[in-house]
């Protein structure tokens, strides 16, 4: 690399990890109602979910997540036909339009926790950071609540 | 005033119309209970192991109402949500959740050992019985509850796969009889509603 490229890198690192303005799209993205179930052991995956909102006048595309606290987290998608059975499979990229949000939410989309690197425990929390296909990234903090939780308030 | 003899069987057809119209009413009627108490569709049929290692059929159960549904201890989205929702059922039943009980049956035997659900189905707190068998006897209890479940393979998923399957929450009466099914995502609020109905009836 010359020496011009190793301090425009950090600079765009520094710009996205700060979300920074001159990000198209992803800068927009507002999370809301993150949370996740509490996990017995690490040889289960979890799962968490949140309302990821675009409040800007561009589409953003989610790419991808990671976090520490999972090798292998992915966006999945549950669905059930109208035989009442019900499938998981991995849900690939999220476009969400201007002024729209992506609902991660039981039983649909969810952030799907695999290889867990400790067990997910009730009144923790991890960050989860998600990637959108400008550049730019978002962490939220999931807060972790009871294995019997059935939405954001418990 | 004096009938005449056209008046007065006039008045004679009317009295037999009106007794065939009771007649059909109660006749109606009757067969309406008939059919409310006619043989249900199907009735709960199963010998399976428990969470705590005991070998379990209906019979285990029968007198109370039981809430049966389908899953594994490795799905990470349905089936928690249902024994959440299961879960807040029961919480809510109150001092009537001893007449109902709720069953956590295993399609994925070859991981759910009767210690995977022991570690799984009592953090629920609810009271969930969670039972397991050999691949045959899952086989032979989702034929008899006429339900769906397939292996999907997925190389990032602990042991290579993940689970289809029937996501149903099905109830049968006190007698073992089917009485309904209620699909995924009913709300908790929903069920209980209905639940209380028939368990204080």
């Amino acid at each position: 690399m010359t020496k011009l490229t190793i301090p425009l890198l950090a600079t765009l690192t520094a710009l996205a990890l700060a979300g920074g303005p001159t990000l198209a799209g992803s800068e927009d993205v507002v999370v809301e109602d993150a949370w996740a179930r509490a996990s017995i052991g690490v040889n289960r995956p979890g799962a968490a979910y949140m309302t990821i909102r675009n409040t800007g006048d561009e589409a953003v595309t989610l790419t991808g997540i990671s976090t520490p606290l999972a090798m292998m987290p992915e966006i999945h998608e549950s669905k059930t036909n109208a035989e009442g059975v019900s499938s998981m499979a991995p849900a690939g990229e999220i476009t969400i339009a201007p002024g729209e949000a992506a609902e991660l939410a039981p039983g649909g989309l969810h952030a799907m926790l695999m290889q867990l690197q400790q067990p997910m425990t009730e009144g923790d929390s991890f960050p989860l950071t998600l990637s959108f296909s400008d550049g730019g990234d978002v962490t939220v903090d999931v807060p972790i609540l009871g294995i019997a939780a059935r939405g954001p308030e418990g | 005033m004096r009938l005449t003899f056209l008046q007065k069987i006039l008045w004679g057809l009317v009295g037999v119309a009106a007794l065939a119209f009771v007649w059909l009413l109660l006749w109606a009627d009757y067969r309406a209970d008939q059919a409310g108490e006619g043989e249900p569709a199907f009735r709960a049929d199963f010998e399976l192991t428990d969470h705590t290692g005991m070998v379990r059929t209906q019979e285990d159960y029968a007198g109370r109402w039981m809430l049966v549904f389908f899953g594994f201890a490795n799905c990470p989205d349905v089936c928690p949500t249902t024994l959440a929702e299961v879960a807040a059922v029961m919480d809510g039943l109150d001092e009537d959740a001893a007449q109902v009980q709720p069953l956590f049956i295993t399609i994925d035997p070859e991981r759910d050992t009767p210690s995977v659900l022991a570690d799984f189905v009592p953090r629920f707190e609810a009271g969930i019985v969670g039972l397991t068998g050999t691949p045959d006897q899952i086989d032979r209890t989702a034929d008899s509850f006429h339900i769906f479940y397939e292996k999907v393979e997925e190389a990032a998923a602990p042991g290579g796969y993940t689970m289809g399957h029937s996501s149903q929450l099905f109830l049968f009466d006190p007698e073992g009889g089917y009485v309904k099914a209620w699909s995924y995502g009913t709300p908790a609020e929903e069920i209980l509603a209905d639940l209380r109905g028939r368990v204080a009836g």
